[in-house]
């Protein structure tokens, strides 16, 4: 028996390395990778707490979590091609037309 | 230590190395893969935990369909290995601060919490699917319909945003 509190631990550390690649890398496409990184650590914290709990809710949610994933990659994935395409380059720091 | 500490550690060690894979490969592509990886030994572990539907679902959806989409991407837009440039300073001072507050945050909130929660036990695990479902289409059914119109308008935005224009 694993006790959970390794699984919570684990999503943390998911999670903090999820957040330094968000913000270290340059690549847009490696941002949206961090984003689905982070993504699977609360889906870990879920079903961990689901299956300590006794109950099946969080298993529920993680079904969501998954759904909405793939409908945000399909879009965020049109949106890098558009990107891509117009400002010939992934670095993001080459996506400054907001920046004053 | 029990058999199933050891694979649990096993799979976490296998996590947290292919995350920071996924940090330290400059090349896009080589950082897909490492979180395929990662998919492949979360995958593991939600079995570990007796949640195999999740499992499945994970392997199918995530390692599949997704992460096929994100290889195909950066194979179509011809990803080079990420150039370096000093841009932000921001992110180079406050990125890790921010990543180790964030993760101790949690992790302190887990520890000051949850000490009494039980393990999580696999012996449950043939009746999860069936109880996964019933709940899924009973107390769950309107937000399942409505993540049904989601991916309708996930499917248009993505043709909508990746058709040339005329």
């Amino acid at each position: 028996m694993v006790p959970t509190n390794y699984y919570l631990i684990l999503s943390a550390i998911l999670f903090g390395l999820g957040i330094v690649a968000f913000v270290f890398k340059r690549n847009i496409i490696t941002i949206f990778m961090a984003i689905e990184l982070m993504l699977n650590a609360v889906n870990l914290a879920f079903v961990a707490f689901s299956q300590s709990l006794g109950k099946t809710d969080g298993e529920v949610f993680v079904l969501f979590v998954i759904v909405v994933a793939a409908a945000e990659a399909a879009v965020g994935l049109g949106i890098i091609i558009l990107t891509a395409r117009n400002r010939r380059s992934l670095n993001v720091e080459r996506v400054d037309l907001l920046k004053l | 230590m029990t058999a199933s500490l050891v694979i649990f550690f096993v799979l976490a060690t296998v996590t947290v190395l292919a995350a920071i894979s996924l940090i330290v490969q400059r090349h896009p592509i080589h950082g897909a893969l490492s979180l395929i990886v990662v998919m492949v030994a979360l995958a593991g572990l939600y079995l570990l935990m007796g949640a195999e539907f999740v499992a499945a679902v994970q392997i199918i959806v995530y390692g599949g369909a997704i992460m096929v989409l994100f290889v195909f991407v950066i194979m179509l837009l011809n990803a080079e290995e990420e150039e370096r440039t000093n841009f932000s300073k921001l992110a180079t001072y406050a990125g890790v601060p921010l990543a180790l507050a964030v993760a101790g945050f949690i992790a302190a909130a887990i520890a000051r919490s949850s000490g009494s929660l039980p393990a999580a036990d696999p012996s449950g695990a043939l009746t999860s699917t069936k109880t996964l479902s019933t709940l899924l289409f009973s107390d769950f059914v309107y937000p399942f319909e409505l993540t049904s119109f989601l991916i309708l308008v996930a499917i248009l935005g993505a043709i909508v945003l990746a058709q040339r224009e005329n």
